[in-house]
C-alpha cells in the first residue's frame, strides 16, 4: 500500500512563500481523501507543491511508490486541440511508455478507462466538440490512464451532473480500493466529502488547519473557519452524515492570500 | 537538353521539395509551441531579419561573415535570421516569460527589422532596391545541388528529433497545465524546439528569400486533415509542405510562357483559396 505525508513542506512561486511550513499525518492508500477550503486558500498550490511543480523547503514523504507514479490533473482549462478523445488519452499513457507503435496492452489499457468511465462512445469525438462535463471525464481518464499509485485531482467533479458525480467518485474509490493509490481530492461539495472520502485535509490562506478523518475534521466550527457558514452536521433518516447549510456568517471576509 | 534538367531544372524541383517541408515543418512546430495558429517562423522576425542580412549584402556590400563574395547574401541572410532566433531565444529564457511575451517580442522584432530594411532600401541605388525586392518576393530560380543538399541536410537532421518528442510535442496542444501535469518538461521542450525551428527556417530562407505562405499553410493543411497526433501531422507536414511548394513552382512556370513568376506571390495567391476551401469543408476544428 501506499502512504504520502508532508513533513513540513514550504511552498513558493520565485520568493513568495504560500505555505511555511505545512505537515499532515500519514495519509493511507486504498481510500479517497479530501482536500478543502475556501477559494484561493492554496489547494492548488499544495497540489502543485506535491507535484513536483513548486519548490520548497521539506520534504514530501512517498512510501510504496516511486515520485514518477504521481499524476496531478490540474483545473479545468479548455482543451482545443485536434485531437480525438481517445487519441489525447493514449498520449497521455505514451507519455510514461514512449514509441510510436501501440501495443495490445496499451490499447486495452485506453479501451478500458474509456469504458470505466462510460465515456467510450466519445472515443472519435474532438477534444473542440465536447461539452464542459464531457471535457471533465476526458481529463480523468487521462490521468488514470497510466495507472498512477499516486492520484491529486483538482475538482473533478465540478462540472458533472449529478449522476457523473456519483458515478466518479464510486469509480476513482473502486481505483482506490483496487491499486492501493493515494487519491487526495479537492472537493468543494461537504457532502460528497463526507459520503466518499475517509480523510480530510481543510486548509485555508496557505496553512493546513486540520488534517485526519473526516468527521472529525469537518466539525461545525471547522465549517464556519473555513467558509464563514453556519451549517449543522446531522444524520439523515438513513444513518449517513449530511451538512445542511442555516446561513452565512456576516462579518466574514474572504480571505484570499492572492 | 541533360545540362537543362540536370543543372537547371532539377536542382530547382527538388529545391521546392526541400523548402516546402522545411518552411512547413518549421510553421508546424512554432505553432505548436507557441499555441498560436498565425504563428511561423516569420511571426518572430525570422524571415525579416534574413531580408536584412540579405539587404546588407546587396546595398551596401557589408558581408557578416567573411566569405566568398557568391556566398555573401546567402550567409548574411542566415547570420540575421539565426542572430534573430537567438535574441528572441534569450528574452524567452529570462523569468516569467509567456507563449504571449514571446509573440509579441517576435511581432516587435519583426517591425524593427522591417524598418531597418525599409531605411536601406531608401538610401540604395536603383539596381540594388530592385535585387532586394526581388529577393524578398522569394524565388527558386538560383537553386543549386549544393543548396539543395544542405537544406535536405538539416531537414535530415531536425527530423529525427522532433520525431523522438512526438508524444511530448502533441501533449502540449491540448494546454500548457495539462502538459506540465503528465510529465512532459514544457519550458525545456519550447526552447529546444525553438532553437530546431530557426535552423530549419533560416536555411532555406537564405538560400530562397521570403516564401511565407507555406511555414503558416503547410502545417494547417496537415492539421486538418491528419489532426494534431504529431506521429501524424509531422510527416503530414513535411509532405503537405513539399507538394504545395512543389505545385506552386510548376505553377509558376506554366503561366505566362518564358517568365517564371516570384514563387512566393504564387504560393500566396493559389494558396489561400485551396486553403480556405479546406477550412471550410473539414469538420476538425482545433483552434
Amino acid at each position: 500500500m501506499v502512504t504520502l505525508q508532508l513533513r513540513k513542506v514550504e511552498a513558493r512561486y520565485g520568493r513568495r512563500i504560500i505555505y511555511a511550513e505545512a505537515s499532515t499525518p500519514e495519509i493511507a492508500g486504498g481510500h479517497l481523501t479530501a482536500l478543502v477550503g475556501a477559494n484561493a486558500a492554496g489547494k492548488s498550490t499544495l497540489f502543485r507543491r506535491i507535484a513536483g511543480q513548486l519548490a520548497g523547503k521539506g520534504e514530501v514523504f512517498i512510501a510504496g511508490a516511486e515520485p514518477g507514479d504521481l499524476r496531478y490533473m490540474p483545473q479545468d482549462t479548455g482543451m482545443s486541440a485536434a485531437l480525438t478523445v481517445y487519441e489525447s488519452v493514449v498520449l497521455a499513457l505514451k507519455q510514461r511508455q514512449g514509441g510510436w507503435r501501440m501495443g495490445a496492452e496499451e490499447l486495452d489499457a485506453v479501451d478500458k478507462i474509456l469504458s470505466g468511465l462510460k465515456i467510450g462512445a466519445l472515443s472519435d469525438r474532438h477534444l473542440a466538440e465536447l461539452s464542459g462535463g464531457q471535457r471533465q471525464l476526458v481529463s480523468i481518464a487521462q490521468t488514470l490512464v497510466t495507472r498512477p499509485r499516486i492520484v491529486l485531482m483538482d475538482e473533478p467533479t465540478a462540472a458533472l451532473d449529478l449522476y457523473r458525480q456519483y458515478e466518479v467518485l464510486e469509480h476513482l474509490r473502486a481505483y482506490a480500493a483496487d491499486t492501493g493509490a493515494v487519491v487526495i481530492l479537492a472537493l468543494y461539495d461537504l457532502n460528497q466529502v463526507m459520503r466518499a472520502c475517509t480523510m480530510t485535509i481543510a486548509v485555508a490562506e496557505g496553512r493546513i488547519v486540520a488534517a485526519g478523518p473526516t468527521l472529525e475534521t469537518l466539525r461545525p466550527e471547522m465549517i464556519r473557519k473555513l467558509y464563514g457558514i453556519e451549517a449543522r452536521v446531522e444524520t439523515c433518516s438513513r444513518g449517513c452524515p449530511m451538512m445542511v447549510v442555516d446561513r452565512a456568517v456576516e462579518d466574514h471576509e474572504m480571505s484570499g492570500y492572492r | 537538353m541533360r545540362m537543362v534538367v540536370w543543372e537547371i531544372r532539377m536542382p530547382i524541383a527538388l529545391m521546392a521539395v526541400t523548402v516546402g517541408a522545411c518552411l512547413s515543418l518549421a510553421g508546424a512546430q512554432m505553432q505548436t509551441i507557441l499555441a498560436n495558429p498565425l504563428a511561423s517562423p516569420f511571426t518572430l522576425g525570422i524571415s525579416a531579419a534574413a531580408s536584412f542580412g540579405a539587404a546588407l549584402a546587396m546595398v551596401l556590400g557589408v558581408a557578416l561573415v567573411p566569405a566568398a563574395l557568391a556566398l555573401m547574401v546567402p550567409i548574411n541572410a542566415f547570420a540575421m535570421a539565426m542572430l534573430a532566433s537567438l535574441l528572441i531565444f534569450g528574452l524567452s529564457t529570462m523569468r516569467g516569460v509567456t507563449v504571449e511575451t514571446i509573440v509579441l517580442l517576435g511581432i516587435a522584432l519583426v517591425f524593427t527589422v522591417n524598418a531597418l530594411l525599409a531605411l536601406l532600401q531608401y538610401f540604395a541605388s536603383e539596381q540594388a532596391l530592385a535585387a532586394v525586392v526581388f529577393w524578398t518576393m522569394g524565388s527558386l530560380t538560383k537553386a543549386t545541388w549544393t543548396k539543395v543538399a544542405v537544406t535536405a541536410l538539416i531537414l535530415v537532421v531536425v527530423t529525427p528529433i522532433f520525431a523522438r518528442r512526438a508524444w511530448a510535442l502533441t501533449a502540449i496542444r491540448p494546454g500548457e497545465a495539462r502538459a506540465v501535469a503528465m510529465g512532459v518538461p514544457v519550458r525545456r521542450l519550447r526552447l529546444e524546439t525553438l532553437i530546431l525551428v530557426s535552423a530549419l527556417a533560416a536555411v532555406p530562407v537564405s538560400f530562397v528569400g521570403t516564401i511565407g505562405f507555406i511555414g503558416i499553410v503547410g502545417p494547417h493543411i496537415a492539421r486538418l486533415l491528419l489532426g494534431e497526433d504529431q506521429r501524424f501531422s509531422l510527416p503530414g507536414s513535411i509532405l503537405s509542405g513539399a507538394l504545395s511548394l512543389s505545385a506552386t513552382s510548376v505553377l509558376s512556370k506554366a503561366n505566362l510562357p518564358g517568365a517564371v513568376l516570384p514563387i512566393g506571390i504564387i504560393a500566396a495567391l493559389v494558396g489561400v483559396p485551396v486553403f480556405a476551401t479546406l477550412i471550410f469543408t473539414n469538420g476538425r476544428r482545433s483552434w
